[in-house]
């Protein structure tokens, strides 16, 4: 975030206004795209602690038996792996980085409708993330659980479950914070003509995963906040001796932590939309479908999460109701798939680096999801749940998902922040090798999985050892393109080239304004809408 | 930041309703567990709900209940630029607060006294329905409890802020929202209350 990087010369917009000095300027600043970059800064470093685990957890399993670590230490190894990529990276990535970067602008307002409050989120996630770290080095050591936390375990490990439930608990409620925030931000702070069908459908989806997060986030909050009072006060009301029952956790934890993986995609989903539109020069195909299907997948994501649960000894009956819901889920977001190919047919298709991550983010994305059938089929799921299988499965939807959709928007949208161009051959060939690396790990992932490989354990028989070195070595080529990306953007970011105010050809609000945007985004007057955000002829691009 | 200032009302009123809803789904978890747990104990949530008081969740009934109608009164006479009625009021409303917790103190203290808690040895005899019912309604009546406190906070802390003026018959949605807030501790207790001490007597 060194200011000094970016010349005067080349309008150094909202960079050049700080409200304080130094870093003071960042953390007490309420303008939404120095919170957001606040976010984005923030979140990458806690991804790039979450690939090295991976990558530790990869070295472990090159060979059967102890490689590099204990069972204990495994443990600790995945489970912070889990809790970190799912709290501080997944779930805040695009929303609260690109979200508080691209949203106001995108629908016209000079800010979100509560900064105060934006800036506090942030500070609770910085709270909940140290509270995280710390959880690693007091109390009993880091705790040991998987980021599920299922209790009778959690409540019995010795390990710091306490301080990291609290850490969710304090996440949760920034992410809760957020959420509310743009709600009211889209409902109230619109500028003149942007009407209901003329938001880009990245802030329609961010738009239903704000919903999502006031809705579903309360929940895991009492749920962590019983399983800190069972550890605590020894209120039992998961603890069978004490009449409680621990199913009932895994219901609770899953009513908001399925809706979540929500959360973590539809933004991605969003990112995705626009930038096709944009590289095809062509209207986003079925943009009410597309709005539509986001909400349905919404309002059906919060009906199914039993199915985490089919093996946990819930009725067959209720098998077969959430098994039912689970399918329907998978229609908006074919609907979604099925659109986006629409929209780049017959389009003049520019083959730029951001569109080279949201083509990756459609086929993976699609891949992972088919293999979600196999697991929301109750028949198939009991034999592959708790398998590679399902490790497979979620890597490809989260990060094949949403980490291409990341790394997409960033691509797409830093430049437009940073006023800068990064070396796009250089993306390109980081993008070649990301793909590789990542189908080479999660397809031999789910090969292995098939095969009977469980998940959570730190040794397995020596029948799978070819698969798993063999996802060792993409984990490896993964890392390298991960490292040659970063480099090439974060690069770009201070010493590329200026860009114009519209590198792309984008028609919606934030490629009319200044590369960086100046502080309150908009000169004196507020913009007036005259055209949707895919209409690239009214926008004189075409 | 430039003096671009920007007031909006029904935005702000907008943004504290969704913060309720966040509330309600909060106490949401505990009132699934404990309709689940009713349903699988009901013998033993009868004859353990038999043993809490009604005089004191009674009691506190009412305080709550008075205590917003003093809430919503004030912002009425705020708006009306009674600004001492006002700042009387939300006093009351306070010192009601205090009187809920002190009639909780008695009221936990009782149960104490009787060994109920959990880790207690009379609490490893009961029957495994009863402990799942004390131990919800400890964890619901507490977390409420801790509402309660927070509410009256964030009241004292408007007060504050009408003395200052900051908040005024002319810019009051502060003190509106603050209102609304403790009227969903008053709400959610509506629900508790009943739930606790009526149905299963």
């Amino acid at each position: 975030m060194s200011e000094a990087s970016i010349p005067a010369s080349a309008g150094r917009g909202f960079f050049g206004e700080a409200p304080y000095r130094g870093i003071f300027g960042w953390i007490f600043s309420t303008d939404h795209k120095r919170i957001g970059l606040l976010y984005f800064w923030s979140i990458v470093t806690f991804f790039i602690v979450g690939v090295a685990l991976g990558v530790l957890i990869r070295l472990e399993l090159f060979a059967p038996g102890e490689t590099i670590m204990g069972a204990q230490t495994y443990n600790a190894v995945f489970t912070l792996h889990g809790v970190i990529m799912i709290f501080l990276f997944i779930i805040p990535g695009i929303p609260a980085a690109f979200g508080n970067l691209i949203m106001p602008i995108q629908i016209g307002a000079r800010d979100v409708a509560f900064p105060k409050l934006n800036l506090f989120s942030w500070w609770l996630y910085m709270t909940g993330a140290c509270m995280a770290l710390l959880s690693l080095f007091t109390g009993g050591g880091p705790p040991d659980t998987g980021w599920t936390f299922y209790v009778p375990f959690s409540a019995q490990t010795s390990t710091n479950v306490s301080l990291a439930a609290l850490a969710v608990f304090v996440l949760g409620f920034s992410s809760i914070l957020t959420g509310l925030n743009f709600v009211t931000t889209i409902h109230r702070l619109r500028t003149d003509g942007m009407t209901w069908t003329r938001i880009p459908l990245f802030t329609w989806t961010l738009y239903a995963t704000a919903w999502i997060q006031i809705l579903a986030t309360p929940v895991i909050g009492i749920t962590v906040a019983l399983l800190f009072a069972e550890r605590v006060l020894g209120t039992g009301l998961f603890d069978p001796t004490q009449g409680g029952d621990p199913i009932m956790f895994q219901h609770l934890f899953w009513i908001y932590s399925h809706p979540a993986v929500y959360i973590m995609v539809l933004p991605g989903m969003g990112v995705v939309s626009d930038i096709v539109a944009v590289f095809a020069r062509k209207p986003a195909f079925g943009y009410k479908a597309m709005v539509v299907s986001s909400l349905a997948i919404a309002f059906a994501g919060s009906l199914v999460w039993a199915h985490h649960m089919y093996t946990s000894g819930i009725s067959d009956l209720a098998v077969m109701v959430f098994s039912f819901l689970t399918f329907i889920v998978a229609i908006p977001s074919a609907i979604k798939v099925f659109n986006w190919l629409a929209t780049l047919y017959q389009g003049s298709i520019l083959l730029d680096p951001p569109l080279l991550f949201a083509l990756s983010f459609i086929l993976l994305f699609t891949i992972g999801g088919l293999s979600g059938l196999v697991l929301g089929s109750a028949a198939t799921d009991v034999h592959v749940h708790d398998t590679y299988f399902v490790v497979g499965h979620f890597h490809f939807v989260m990060f094949g998902g949403t980490g291409m959709a990341f790394f997409a928007a960033m691509h797409y949208w830093l430049p437009k922040i940073y006023g800068r161009m990064y070396d796009k051959t250089v993306a390109t060939v980081s993008w070649v090798i990301i793909f590789v690396g990542f189908c080479i790990l999660y397809i031999a992932m789910k090969v292995v999985g098939i095969q009977g490989m469980p998940r959570r354990y730190y040794d397995y028989i020596p029948e799978f050892t070819g698969l798993n070195q063999l996802a060792t070595f993409g984990s490896w080529i993964l890392t390298l393109g991960l490292i040659l990306m970063f480099v090439n953007i974060f690069r770009g970011l201070f010493y590329g080239e200026p860009v114009g105010n519209n590198p792309w050809g984008g028609a919606s609000l934030e490629w009319q304004i200044p590369s960086p945007p100046p502080t309150e985004n908009f000169g004196d007057e507020d913009p007036v809408v005259t055209h949707g955000p895919y209409d690239f002829k009214k926008a004189g691009i075409l | 930041m430039s003096g671009h200032v920007h007031k909006d009302y029904i935005g702000a009123k907008f943004g504290m309703w969704l913060f309720l809803f966040t509330e309600v789904l909060l106490f949401g978890g505990l009132f699934i567990l404990y309709a689940v747990y009713l349903a699988r104990y009901p013998q033993e949530f009868i004859s353990a709900g038999g043993e809490l008081d009604v005089r004191f969740g009674g009691g506190n009934t009412l305080v709550l209940l008075t205590s917003s109608l003093f809430v919503a009164i004030s912002i009425t006479a705020l708006r009306r630029e009674k600004v001492r009625l006002a700042m009387g009021l939300l006093g009351a409303t306070i010192g009601c607060a205090a009187l809920f917790m002190i009639n909780k103190y008695f009221e936990w203290t009782a149960k104490f006294s009787h060994g109920i808690y959990p880790g207690s040895e009379h609490f490893a005899a009961m029957k495994p329905g009863e402990v799942v019912f004390f131990n919800i309604y400890y964890l619901t009546t507490g977390l409420h409890g801790i509402h309660v406190v927070i509410g009256a906070i964030i009241l004292a802390w408007t007060m504050c802020l009408i003395r200052s003026g900051r908040v005024n018959a002319k810019d009051w949605v502060i003190l509106e929202n603050a209102g609304l807030y403790w009227h969903l501790v008053d709400l959610i207790w509506i629900f508790i209350f009943p739930l606790y001490y009526l149905v299963l007597h």
